[in-house]
């Protein structure tokens, strides 16, 4: 997971940022509802795919919402290509919509599905299926045009979405859960595809997911939203790389600890110090793989003392070919090891173990 | 109706119709019950009367036989008048369909009959008084209705009864003698309903019964017609064969009959007989 | 409605692989079904098998009691009565109004309250079931009230306009659509409320205002369920007898219609009036039958 894609090698990132006031998307969302309040900022060129990730109820949704107008926003401000969209209703903002579910409507075929849009905005009948009829083919689905929804698959239902979405030609395309209703062997299909018809596009895109995979693979940069606000942005890669909050471990796979760090050596709060090979001062984050651990049944001989804690083993999960360890104990940490080394550690909840990691293993940054 | 039906008609009783079922009990429970208790209260050298005496009475008669049922308890202490009003057919069809009555009071013969026809009366029925019809109309009658040939003015909505129920007939057979041709604006299905209709203004004259004019006071105007005279309508009463408390049933027909009677009868707008 | 193919089957999460579900296209249309309703037969538990034969029994009793009563020889000439077409057509044409004006008014109240928030919704829920627990004559008087040559609005009605409603057939239509139309309102409401509202938001985004959304998208999908209402409205008005004959009247072929003209003729000719309530019977089941086939069964 850590070798995600170079943003740099993705999309026109190259904009300046003080244009987004101009073209693209630049918006402050506030909502409050009942006790829960969502105040995220978020600003895209044209071009961008911007991934919302975030734990179910952080409020990613209901963002998405108030940018196609389904949920009003109670502050803040929303700006499309430098026009104001606050009080713009749903169905006048060049905004379409890829629901979790799809939402395709199950009495009509899918080409009036695609037409859908294009008829509500003045065209003609017959101009707006043949513009379906277009979209269709683009997505590889001509042949399709006449069935109803409930006779598509999955990823053509997802595509016929897609292309009902785009027909409309919107400033700003919004993908609530792009890939969720679909199977796994599916998923990897239109990912791929998605991917490529997001490259394509040339305003701005914004998806909501929950799924690191789908964000880190679809969009040039994650916006990851815990609680209603916006806790760490950037490009995929190095928010994998150095994650800021535990939910982003553990959604990237990594150990994540806090501490102070002096030197080459993090003291985290909780009592053990980390040796990393950067060298830092003040607060910092210390993260470092599952598989960069190391397991012994009996207290390592000749190993350095550095960076070896005696744990206990706590869980034990597998996943594939490799099983992860849950430990607790001086250190609370996974460890991903091999079946074949779990059965010569004789490895058991309630076993101890000693594990160690080794400095150029482990990713050290400001926190 | 024939026996057959009769028959039909108490198998689903037992089966299923319990309220019908229920009331019969309860009436048969509450005259037996009671008609044992000695009562002391009456001078009178007629024996004594006690327990329910129930009487279904055309809806015209409610006024008059509601007096005369209290005077009646009155008289007699220990007995009980209780009364079903309703159009004379549908209380003929109960009847003859086994409703628990003693009396039955019809605003025509031809009702009755029903009830004598299906050997359900004890006895032969007598008339105790006679209605006549009369032109109800808006108060201070602005259609300016004085006849009943009035009644076929152009523009002029005039509600009769059906032709199915008494006064409806009655209507008919006055405009038939007088040779008169009248389309109302509608056959309304009783003569309350009929009366209603004028009293709520929607049409300008109905042809009911005197009575029914009485009753409604000075929300509706009368105007007799001659013609009424052709069309009287005869009130018979009569015993019912299943009567369970025929002696108190009987005092109470007497007294119906009775001068006291028909001094009630004539001030509701009822004729002798 | 043990079709596979509901509509609410399009918009769940799809899990299937693709190429099962097309081929199992063909086959799910005959054999699953039949598996699940044998299934089904195999297992009635006698506590709702008994109550619902039960229940049959007693629905079916007074319908079995009037064919046994009917006078078969003299239907003939019953049937060929001009007044008995009469009362029969204005019935169904009456009949036929009240659910287009219960169409026409109710879908749109019935959307109004299950899609809008508005103050005393609730309020306004219970007083739209009325017209159901009323006694349907003392709906007539209502109707008297408020239409009638002297009512509330009547009065202005005829003051302006000249139009008197009572005693017309125009009074038929309108008092068979007051005692039918909350039957049309409440099921219309029921489809809304089961329909998922997030198809008219996908409407929305794609550009179509609420009313574009309710014409094209919700309204196609809640189909079933209008019909069923219409139905039930339709056949509700058929047999309305109380509202009509206060606020209309009775005037054959203007006002009379079937339930009236039975209720009549049960006065003097018992015989009459059962085979009157046999034509009704028979029209009316045959109209259901063949409605339920096309509209309610074929969804």
């Amino acid at each position: 997971m850590t070798d995600a894609r170079n943003p740099g090698a993705q999309g026109p990132d190259a904009q300046d940022p003080e244009g987004a006031d101009r073209q693209g998307l630049d918006a402050r969302l506030v909502v409050d509802r009942g006790g829960f309040r969502l105040d995220v900022a978020l600003t895209a060129a044209p071009g961008d795919v911007v991934a919302l990730l975030g734990p179910n109820g952080a409020g990613k949704t209901t963002a998405l919402r108030v940018l196609a107008g389904l949920v009003p926003l109670s502050g803040g401000h929303l700006r499309l290509d430098g026009v104001p969209l606050e009080r713009v209703a749903p169905e006048s903002r060049p905004v379409g919509v890829v629901f979790q579910d799809y939402l395709l409507f199950p009495h009509l075929s899918a080409l009036d599905n695609v037409a859908f849009g294009p008829r509500c905005q003045g065209r003609g009948k017959a101009e707006a299926r043949a513009l379906a009829a277009a979209w269709l083919e683009r997505m590889g689905l001509a042949e399709h045009a006449g069935a109803k929804p409930r006779r598509l698959s999955g990823g053509q239902a997802q595509r016929v979405a897609l292309a009902r979405a785009l027909a409309t030609r919107p400033r700003l395309l919004l993908l609530d859960e792009p890939l969720a209703a679909l199977d796994a062997r599916t998923r990897l299909e239109v990912r791929a595809q998605l991917r490529r018809h997001l490259a394509e596009f040339e305003a701005v895109a914004v998806l909501v997911t929950h799924d690191p995979l789908d964000a880190m693979v679809l969009a040039d940069r994650l916006v990851v939203v815990e609680h209603g606000r916006i806790v760490q942005e950037g490009a995929p890669a190095d928010i994998a790389r150095r994650p800021r909050t535990d939910y982003i471990a553990q959604l990237v796979g990594l150990n994540l600890y806090r501490g102070e760090a002096a030197g080459h050596t993090v003291r985290l709060d909780a009592g053990p110090s980390i040796t990393t090979t950067e060298e830092l001062s003040g607060p910092a984050f210390v993260a470092f793989s599952p598989s960069a651990v190391t397991l012994f049944r009996d207290r390592p001989t000749g190993a350095s003392a550095r960076n070896l804690w005696r744990c206990e083993v706590a869980g034990l999960e597998t996943h594939g070919d490799q099983i992860r360890a849950d430990l607790t104990g001086e250190l609370p940490l996974a460890a991903d090891l091999t079946t074949v080394a779990a059965a010569d550690l004789e490895l058991q909840p309630g076993a101890p173990v000693w594990a160690t990691v080794k400095a150029t293993q482990t990713h050290a940054y400001p926190a | 109706m024939t026996p057959s039906v009769r028959r039909t008609r108490r198998m689903l009783e037992l089966a299923g119709a319990g309220a019908a079922v229920l009331l019969t009990l309860s009436a048969c429970s509450s005259s037996s019950g009671s008609s044992n208790t000695a009562s002391d209260a009456s001078g009178s050298a007629s024996p004594k009367l006690s327990g329910t005496v129930t009487v279904f009475a055309a809806a015209s008669l409610q006024e008059s036989f509601t007096a005369l049922g209290k005077e009646f308890e009155q008289q007699h202490p220990g007995t009980k008048v209780t009364f079903s009003f309703g159009g004379s057919d549908t209380l003929a069809a109960s009847i003859t369909g086994g409703a628990p009555a003693d009396v039955f009071a019809a605003a025509s013969p031809k009702t009755m009959a029903t009830v004598t026809d299906a050997k359900d009366a004890a006895g032969a029925p007598e008339t105790f008084v006679r209605n006549q019809l009369e032109i109800a109309t808006l108060p201070g009658n602005p259609g300016k209705v004085a006849s009943l040939k009035d009644l076929t003015k152009p523009g002029l909505k005039v509600v009769l009864c059906d032709k199915t129920v008494p006064c409806g007939a009655a209507a008919q057979k006055a405009l038939d003698a007088s040779h008169l041709k009248l389309t109302p604006v509608s056959y309304e299905q009783d003569v309350k309903s009929a009366l209603n209709k004028v009293e709520l203004k929607e049409a300008d004259a109905a042809v009911v019964y005197k009575t029914d004019v009485h009753a409604a006071g000075d929300k509706v105007e009368g105007v007799e017609f001659p013609e009424s005279a052709k069309a009287v309508n005869d009130y018979p009463i009569a015993l019912l064969k299943n009567a369970k408390n025929a002696e108190t049933a009987k005092a109470f027909i007497a007294l119906v009959r009775s001068a006291e009677g028909q001094k009630v009868l004539g001030e509701a707008g009822f004729l002798k007989p | 409605m043990t079709s596979p193919d509901e509509p609410g089957a399009a918009a769940g999460p799809r899990t299937d692989r693709p190429r099962r579900r097309r081929a199992g296209k063909g086959e799910s249309g005959g054999t699953t079904p039949r598996r699940i309703r044998a299934a089904g037969r195999r297992g009635v538990p006698l506590p709702l098998l008994l109550p619902g034969v039960l229940a049959l029994v007693f629905l079916l009793l007074p319908l079995l009691a009037l064919l046994v009563r009917a006078p078969w020889r003299s239907l003939p000439d019953q049937l060929t009565s001009t007044e008995v077409w009469q009362a029969l057509q204005l019935s169904l044409v009456s009949a036929t109004l009240a659910t287009a004006v219960s169409l026409v008014l109710g879908v749109p109240l019935a959307w109004l309250l299950a899609r809008t928030e508005f103050p005393g919704r609730g309020l306004v829920r219970a007083l739209v079931t009325l017209p159901l627990v009323l006694p349907p004559v003392v709906g007539g008087v209502a109707l008297l009230l408020a239409l009638g040559r002297n009512g509330v609005i009547g009065k202005w009605l005829d003051a302006w306009f000249g139009i008197t409603l009572p005693f017309t057939t125009t009074a038929v239509v309108l008092a068979e659509a007051f005692v039918a139309m909350p039957f049309l309102v409440i099921s219309v409401e029921g489809t809304l409320r089961a329909a998922d509202p997030r198809f008219e938001e996908a409407a929305t985004t794609l550009g179509a205002s609420r009313f574009t959304a309710f014409r094209r998208v919700t309204l196609p999908l809640i189909a079933p369920g209008v019909a069923a209402g219409a139905v039930l409205a339709w056949a509700r008005a058929l047999g309305e007898f109380g509202a009509t004959i206060t606020f209309a009247g009775n005037f054959p072929g203007r006002t009379q219609t079937m339930p009236l003209a039975v209720y009549l003729a049960l006065q003097n000719d018992p015989e009459a009036a059962i085979s009157l309530s046999l034509v009704l019977l028979a029209v009316s089941i045959a109209v259901l039958a063949g409605l339920r086939d096309r509209w309610l069964t074929g969804v």
